[in-house]
């Protein structure tokens, strides 16, 4: 993976030879203009003792602003991949920065950009929530804010519990309260591992509506999630981990465009018992109540086969009432990519 | 060095303490004032003195020293095991603090409690017995010693620890027995040749016997060899500690 750390030629620190680098070196402007990733992994892999390989050579880069969802099914590396990056675990092989910063000879400046929210409910009992985030906050350094400690807990809606023991608190709360701690620092980037699980649905768009103000007060957020639908919903870019690999980075609307399929819905006038054999070649499935044809095409495709299903229906005497089209979802696509061989 | 991170470990755990003072603090109070019913009042009353001093008063430092060994341990394996236990403990990991500042936390608030302990047992024990301290400075200096030293095996202990069962395992069937041989209720001079040669070995002989020193200058052996034993115990706990963070044993995968 080419990285955008290039370094700046010496000639263009002298600003008598200005005009000159702009004509020799218009390649490393146009490379300096694109903002370096704020998280570089390159060849990262890593095996447990049991000789277990739970990520192979891993190259990513997350861009400074964007969120970015990370799929895969259980077991795909995506844990692992977050604990390496935050310091958790460590790994057998390869490089990964943080703003810059390497993330193991430098690990004080990579930690401090960082704030984690892992996929488990780990919390103190006997704390009182405004403890804990105070503890959090401290552990990373940073002087005492009660300002922002009080605005932090005002967004996730835990201000009228601030005195309250942890123990006494329901799920969600708990899972406010550690992205509370996350927060407490004022990181520069925020790892989610699993945010809603275990999360109500009016609670789930709360959330969301706090990752996305994260991101517009300029927070970089890298979520993994079961929930394709809150990838689908919230993310810039989407990538694919499966089986210790990264099968797939895309921006989310380029992936629904790239894989995304149709199914058209052609709503039937009368009810049909069988499709006529001469519509074999369409690959048809009629539905259940025979009122209705279902028909999948390709937007990819340079032919989608509309026009020629239709004229065919009409020769074979099958007329249509309605009909609708649907874009295949996230899910769809991510389960063929996790399905295919 | 990250100070804040230093303070914001040590005040969490000083916060335990508080939270639980009645096991912290009152329950071993409790139990030394009931040795010294039992080993002072009672049989003491039948043994004349111990290397001039009365029995009563001669277990004294012992008895701190038994109090200071089993609480740093307990105080030190439970501070650092907990997290680990619940799984707090990656809040810490991916914190940016080194691990001298993660064990000075750690090690420095089980310390604390440990030497505030034997400074209340010390006070305790002035109300059954005429207590006097020659080398007040000594003292101190052993108790923190001492306190730090075994808080950093405790710490050890923690991390090594899988299970509640391994945490009580070391301080019960080792530190304790050790303890008790190793001249908290007796002088090491009043056993047979071969014994003494034997209780030799074990290093608690020469934490009690520093410790006792200083407070009435009768010791088992020479002051120097206490000091040199109790550094040399601190260094190997320091090396182990070190080596632990250095491959992330038990603590990271």
């Amino acid at each position: 993976m080419v990285h955008s750390y290039l370094p700046v030629p010496p000639s263009c620190v002298d600003p008598r030879l200005k005009c000159r680098c702009a004509v020799r070196h218009t390649s490393f402007q146009n490379a300096m203009l694109a903002p370096p990733p704020i998280i570089s992994v390159s060849n990262l892999s890593k095996t447990y003792g049991s000789g277990f390989k739970a990520l192979k050579g891993i190259n990513l880069d997350i861009k400074r602003g964007e969120i970015f969802a990370l799929l895969g099914p259980n077991g795909a590396g995506k844990t692992t991949l977050i604990s390496i990056i935050c310091g958790i675990a460590n790994l057998s092989e390869g490089r990964v920065t943080v703003g810059g910063h390497d993330i193991n000879s430098d690990y004080r400046a990579a930690r401090s950009l960082i704030g984690l929210v892992p996929q488990e409910l780990h919390t103190d009992s006997f704390e009182t929530v405004w403890a804990t985030v105070s503890f959090s906050r401290g552990l990373f350094g940073k002087p005492k804010n009660p300002a922002h400690i009080e605005k932090v807990l005002k967004d996730l809606s835990l201000w009228d519990k601030k005195d309250s023991k942890i123990i006494t608190l329901s799920g969600g709360m708990k899972r406010r309260v550690m992205i509370a701690k996350a927060l407490s620092h004022e990181p520069q980037i925020l790892f989610l591992d699993e945010p809603t699980a275990g999360v109500d649905v009016e609670l789930r768009k709360g959330m969301w509506d706090v990752v996305r103000g994260l991101q517009a007060s300029g927070v970089t957020i890298i979520l993994t999630t079961h929930y394709i639908q809150e990838a689908e919903e919230m993310a810039d870019r989407i990538g694919v981990i499966n089986k210790g690999e990264i099968i797939l980075v895309e921006d989310k609307a380029g992936l629904m465009q790239k894989l995304g399929k149709k199914h058209l819905k052609l709503y039937l006038q009368g009810k049909v018992d069988a499709l006529p054999a001469s519509l074999a070649a369409y690959n048809l499935e009629l539905s259940d109540d025979g009122r209705a044809i279902i028909y999948d095409y390709d937007t990819k495709g340079e032919r989608t086969g509309i026009t020629s299903l239709l004229g065919d229906l009409r020769n074979a005497g099958i007329h249509i009432s309605d009909l609708d089209t649907t874009q295949s979802s996230l899910e769809d696509i991510f389960v063929s990519l996790v399905r295919a061989p | 060095m990250n100070y804040r991170a230093i303070r914001a470990i040590y005040l969490f755990e000083m916060a335990r303490t508080w939270r639980t003072l009645l096991q912290s603090i009152v329950s071993p109070v409790v139990s030394t004032s009931l040795y010294f019913v039992v080993f002072g009042a009672a049989i003491g009353s039948r043994i004349t003195e111990v290397e001039g001093v009365s029995y009563g008063t001669f277990i004294v430092p012992g008895l701190v020293m038994l109090s200071v060994l089993t609480q740093s341990i307990a105080n030190a394996s439970f501070g650092i095991y907990f997290p680990k236990f619940v799984g707090t403990i990656y809040e810490i990991l991916s914190a940016p603090v080194s691990y001298i500042e993660i064990v000075i936390g750690y090690v420095g608030a089980a310390a604390t409690k440990s030497i505030i302990l034997g400074l209340i047992i010390m006070a305790t024990a002035a109300l059954f017995v005429p207590l006097h301290i020659q080398h007040p400075l000594w003292m101190l200096a052993f108790l923190v010693l001492t306190a730090v030293t075994f808080s950093l095996f405790g710490f050890i202990i923690g991390i090594w620890a899988d299970g509640f069962e391994k945490l009580q395992m070391i301080p019960m069937l080792i530190v304790t027995p050790l303890t008790f041989l190793g001249g908290s209720f007796y002088s090491v001079n009043m056993l047979p040749s071969g014994w003494r040669t034997i209780t030799l070995l074990n290093p608690v002989v020469y934490l009690i016997s520093g410790f006792r020193w200083s407070f009435y200058e009768i010791a088992d052996v020479s002051v120097a060899l206490s000091l040199g034993m109790t550094l040399g115990f601190l260094a190997i706990c320091m090396v182990l500690v070190w080596w632990i963070f250095r491959t992330g044993y038990r603590l990271k995968n």
